[in-house]
């Protein structure tokens, strides 16, 4: 316990100080959750390469949570979908679920050039297609896997703040 | 008891149900930005448990198919049984005219009633999370009863009564009584059961996401918009009434006591400011500690809780064999 | 010497008589209707009689030629007053929802249960459990409390043509029963002999004098064999048994009427007859109860079978009345007069409480059992829309019995908690011992309490059918709703407002230990013993009050109208299926683990290999079972050491003529050198 508090005063603040705000702002329906914006994660059929990301954006250098982003455990908790990697086949139906379990108003962000167009793994047998050919999406962020600072000013974008 | 002092009782415990009401996710916040703090992040701020629930307020509620009338009742009685509470237990005035009504087992009780009422919804829902929370929480519920009457009962033997306002006002006129064995045994045990019964580490984990771990969680993952928020909004009121009760208990200075006339009224701002400083010092504390440890496996947690009851069984001893 | 009591008792006793014969020779048709209105007139004369002695109007008869050589005494003093009033509103409650319980369901229920034997009986069963307390001789009540006995046996066994289990129930009963009128009868035949009468006032006033020796014998024996009534472990055995092999309404009065009549025995003769005793005997009462209560509420919350769960949450309750009454007995003998008398009413009050939500529970229980077919709740789930009629009340009943506020429970095991509290501070070390150990033991049984009903209720009631009869439920017949709702109605107005019920608590406990009024108070009750206070209606109120202000809050703040519906959240895959549920062994699965020393659960897991290669399974089969642990520890080997003594003594019986003679000189001889020796 004593070599934590140690560490926890010789590392001080981690978090980098935020950079100047996005100009670019959350669609009507999104805008009226002031500040708050809670996420489910779905991973459609992802490398992982984009989640590897996602923990950074969560982690104590990014750290979204400042901007009232968070991560929750169920979509019935959630404002907003991350969706990332393609959607295959097996996950089309448990994407479409995991939407319609999302109480309105709600959002969905298509995390990653795979979750835009389907990036390498367009036309493999396995892959439906898009995220917006299976739900509707408000925001996208392109990227293989999109850097931090992309995911950050995306969901600042939905947070406005 | 004269007229005014009843006036300013009524419109004390007003008063602290309003700051209770308001304050608590302010509590939480607060809570969130020392653990950020402590563990090199920015935070949300304090204001943000505020904005979550403006934000579910906003947003539309969901009845999912199969559940019925326990499903839709249960945040109301749970957040009716906190707000209750909050009118009872001694934060800014001892003279609440709830006091008689309810006494320290029957506010515990009446909190259990709340827990209660969640659990059972969460097993409307015939998911196997829902039951795995509830059936998760009613075991740390029945452990943690013992504890929580005996601390009571240790408490309550130099007084001769388990009213709080009379434990308060005792105390107030003793402030030796603070520093005897009984009452650091009793601070103790009681603790371990605030932490067990708002589900903080090391007897649950607030924040994780992960549904194999989860025991209060587990019970919510159906809620959404305002039934969620008044779920949200009812543990953290559960949470800070348990800390004032604990803050009270045993560090009652401040607070708006038995005076009469106006001079009762005047002392409740200072009164509630001292116990939004006690709490936040206290929330403060609680948050920090829970950087440090890691949540106990759930078959480690009657552990702790066994090993809270013989504090307050000692405890209990003491009262009798040192008086 | 006629009174409103006695009135009302004869009238009742008449009913039942009644009730009886229109049992055995009405046809078939108009059978239930007709004995179901009379055992309910009977419970309701039984209740008017019950709440006259309780207001002061004691009324006592003395019938010489009713019984041979001892005559019939009665008596009805408030105390014998409060039980005849408790089996009164029981019987009423069970006999308006008989009426529609023996009524065949398709497919399940019925049973047999409009044949005659079951309802001529059932009346007289009630006639008895109303003598028993109002006997004032030891010969009355040894007779009322057989003919008690012998009734609630003949309809324990009313189902066993159906199920074989009853059977097994029924012996077990039977012997258990016996061997407690065995205790019994001892323990007052001494104390007769030793009183040189049998009526109740000689044994009172010669008590007094009696040696410690004889006293304590006395005690212990009637300790012993109203305990067994009562169903206070290790002498509970048979309560798991027959309470759910019995008819429900049956179930309903011997668990909710019944084993009070062994807490009255234990008041009457500990405290009434022998007038207190030492330290000793309260202690055992207490350690009794205490064990009682912890051992009964852990399995039933580790029970998966609704009535053995409710019989075992008896024994819970009957535990906690006991450590009222030990507490009491302690108190007195450390003359704490006031804080024993709290403890009393406590106890009291709690054998009320526990009569209307146990009645309740057992008659939703049978009401399931009768729509179903089932008692598993394994097997039970989704009957909230299926029979909202019993879904309600059994959550009326369980919210009670997990001692919550806004229900009944609450009120009585504060009053107890209450007298165990102030009495650390009187009479030594050996209270301040006692004492926490007490409210320890009865506070986990209270929080075990909670995560059972929470249990029964939740997976029996609520989520999801688990099987086609569950799923094919339908609401019971209206008798039975009025049955139900008339003891919820109970429920509610004890939960509510319990100071009605303090001046009438106050004079029976008056009867024990004179002068004393504990509680006080018509919203908030208030005690004299300690400075606490509580009101079970302020609290309702304040429930109900924030619970509407935050309604109408919800209105105001919220922007969505309308609630979507929409499916469970199943991860995105699904469907959901009552498979994936909880189940009431699951639920309780961490409770088991944390308390396997003392459960000692069986379990078996089965691995079979395919043939191929020990690595690849093949089927995996687990078996769990939570025995009774008492039973076969303590139980099973007493039985066999008796089998082995009675197949011992077979070979004393050989058949030789020569032998048997040889047996008859040898003892005579024996006797005649003892008289030689001893004149």
């Amino acid at each position: 316990m004593k070599d934590l508090l140690r560490k926890i005063r010789k590392t001080g603040r981690v978090a980098e100080d935020p950079p100047e705000r996005p100009a670019e702002s959350a669609p009507d329906a999104l805008r009226e959750l002031g500040g708050s914006v809670q996420l489910r994660h779905v991973d459609a059929g992802s490398c992982n390469g984009c989640e590897v990301e996602i923990a950074s954006v969560f982690g104590p250098v990014y750290d979204a949570e400042r901007y009232g982003a968070r991560l929750v455990a169920s979509p019935r908790h959630a404002d907003a979908l991350v969706v990332t990697g393609p959607v295959t086949r097996n996950m089309e139906m448990a994407l479409r679920r995991t939407y319609e379990a999302v109480p309105a108003p709600k959002g969905v962000i298509a995390l990653g050039d795979c979750a835009r167009n389907c990036g390498v793994f367009a036309g493999a047998y396995g892959v439906v297609g898009a995220v917006r050919d299976v739900v509707p999406v408000d925001v996208e962020v392109p990227g293989c896997p999109p850097e931090p600072e992309a995911i950050v000013a995306a969901l600042r974008g939905l947070t406005g703040r | 008891m004269s007229g005014s002092t009843t006036l300013a009782g009524t419109v004390g415990a007003a008063a602290q149900v309003v700051l209770v009401a308001a304050g608590s996710p302010l509590l939480v916040g607060v809570m969130r930005q020392v653990r950020a703090r402590l563990e090199g992040r920015a935070g949300a701020g304090v204001l943000q448990p505020w904005r979550d629930l403006r934000k579910l307020l906003r947003k539309e509620a969901i009845t999912p198919h199969g559940t019925g009338p326990v499903f839709r009742a249960a945040p109301l009685v749970l957040a009716a049984t906190a707000l209750v509470a909050a009118g009872v237990v001694p934060i800014a005035t001892t003279e609440s005219p709830l006091d008689g009504a309810a006494d320290l087992f029957a506010v515990t009780a009446l909190l259990a009633l709340g827990t209660v009422a969640l659990a059972l919804a969460a097993l409307d829902t015939a998911t196997a999370f829902g039951g795995m929370g509830a059936s998760r929480e009613m075991t740390v519920l029945a452990l943690v009863e013992p504890t929580i009457l005996m601390s009571v009962f240790a408490l309550s033997v130099p007084v001769g009564s388990t009213n709080l306002g009379a434990i308060v006002n005792s105390t107030l006129h003793e402030p030796q009584r603070v520093v005897s064995p009984v009452s650091l045994l009793a601070a103790v045990a009681l603790a371990v059961v605030v932490i067990a019964e708002t589900g903080r580490i090391p007897v649950d984990n607030p924040a994780t996401h992960l549904e194999l771990t989860m025991i209060h969680e587990a019970m919510v993952l159906e809620y959404a918009g305002p039934d969620l928020a008044l779920v949200e909004w009812a543990s953290a009121m559960r949470l800070t009434v348990l800390l004032g009760l604990v803050a009270n208990l045993f560090a009652p200075w401040g607070i708006a006591g038995a005076d009469s006339g106006w001079v009762a009224l005047a002392a409740l701002p200072l009164a509630l400011a001292a116990f939004a400083a006690k709490v936040t010092l206290l929330g403060g504390a609680l948050a920090a500690g829970e950087v440090f440890m890691a949540k106990l496996r759930m078959f480690r947690v009657p552990e702790l809780l066994a090993g809270s009851f013989v504090l307050a069984l000692l405890a209990v001893a003491a009262s009798f064999f040192l008086a | 010497m006629t009174s409103v009591t006695g009135a009302a008792l004869s009238a009742s006793l008449g009913a039942s008589v009644l009730a009886a014969s229109a049992g055995a020779v009405l046809p078939r048709r108009i059978r239930p209707v007709a004995a179901g209105i009379g055992t309910a007139a009977a419970g309701a004369a039984a209740v008017v009689a019950g709440v006259a002695a309780m207001t002061g109007r004691s009324w006592s008869a003395w019938l010489p030629e009713l019984l041979p050589l001892a005559g019939v005494r009665l008596a009805v003093d408030p105390l014998g007053g409060l039980f005849i009033a408790v089996t009164g509103a029981v019987a009423v409650c069970a006999a308006v929802y008989g009426v529609g319980y023996a009524r065949p369901a398709d497919g399940h229920g019925g049973h047999g249960l409009d044949g005659r034997t079951v309802q001529a009986v059932l009346p007289l069963f009630v006639a008895a459990m109303l003598l028993v307390p109002a006997a004032a001789s030891v010969s009355t009540f040894l007779v009322a409390w057989e003919l008690m006995a012998l009734a609630s046996l003949l309809l324990v066994v009313a189902e066993h043509r159906h199920r074989e289990s009853v059977g097994q129930a029924g012996l077990w009963y039977a012997v258990m029963t016996h061997l407690g009128l065995v205790a019994i009868l001892a323990a007052l035949a001494g104390l007769a002999a030793a009183a040189h009468g049998e009526s109740f006032d000689r044994m009172r006033a010669a008590a007094e004098g009696m040696s410690p020796a004889v006293r304590g014998a006395v005690f212990v024996a009637a300790f012993a064999g109203f305990a067994s009534k009562a169903g206070i472990v290790p002498l509970h055995v048979w309560l798991p048994r027959a309470h759910p092999e019995a008819p429900s309404h049956v179930s309903a009065l011997m668990s909710a009427a019944m084993v009070n009549l062994g807490v009255y025995g234990i008041v009457r003769v500990g405290f009434d007859l022998l007038g207190g005793g030492p330290r000793w005997w309260w202690l055992l009462v207490l350690a009794a109860g205490a064990v009682s209560a912890l051992y009964g509420i852990l399995q039933a919350a580790v029970a998966t079978d609704l009535k053995r769960l409710l019989a075992y949450s008896t024994c819970e309750n009957m535990g906690l009345v006991l450590v009222g009454l030990g507490a009491g007995g302690l108190l007195v003998t450390a003359d704490a007069r006031p804080l024993a008398a709290l403890a009393l009413t406590a106890a009291l009050l709690h054998v009320v409480n526990h009569s209307a939500f146990k009645t309740l529970l057992f008659l939703a229980a049978g009401s399931v059992l009768r729509a179903t077919g089932l008692r598993d709740l394994d097997a039970l789930g989704g009957l909230r829309t299926r029979m909202p009629v019993t879904t309600a009340m059994f959550a009326v009943g369980a919210l009670a019995a997990s001692a919550l506020p806004l229900g009944n429970g609450f009120v009585s095991e504060w009053l107890l908690l209450q007298s165990l509290i102030g009495s650390l501070g009187e009479g030594g070390t050996i209270t301040a011992v006692t004492m926490p150990v007490a409210v320890g033991a009865l506070a986990l049984s209270a929080g075990l309490a909670v995560a059972t009903f929470v249990k029964a209720f939740g997976t029996g009631f609520l989520a999801r059918p688990r099987t086609p009869q569950a799923e094919a439920a339908a609401e019971s017949p209206a008798a039975m709703g009025v049955g139900m709702g008339a003891a919820a109605a109970c429920c509610v107005a004890l939960a509510l407002v319990p100071a009605f019920t303090v001046p009438g608590l106050a004079r029976a406990v008056q009867v024990v230990l004179p002068g004393q009024d504990a509680v006080a108070g018509q919203v908030t009750l208030r005690l004299a013993a300690a400075s606490s206070t509580m009101s079970p209606l302020l609290i309702a109120v304040g429930v109900a009050v924030a619970a509407a202000a935050l309604l109408a809050l919800l209105r105001f703040a919220t922007t969505w109208r309308v609630r979507r519906r929409a499916r469970l959240w199943d991860c995105g895959m699904g469907p959901m299926t009552a498979r994936m549920e909880y189940t009431a062994t699951s639920f309780a699965e961490p409770l088991q683990r944390v308390f396997d020393d003392v459960l000692a659960p069986e379990t078996d897991v089965n691995v079979t290999p395919l043939a191929e290669s020990a690595y690849l399974v093949d089927s995996v089969s687990y078996r769990a079972r939570v025995g009774d642990r008492i039973e076969s520890r303590l139980y099973r080997p007493l039985i066999a050491a008796a089998t082995a003594v009675g197949e011992a003594a077979r070979r004393l019986a050989d058949g030789s003529v020569h032998r048997y003679l040889a047996y008859g000189f040898f003892t005579f001889t024996g006797v005649l050198i003892v008289l030689a020796v001893t004149r």
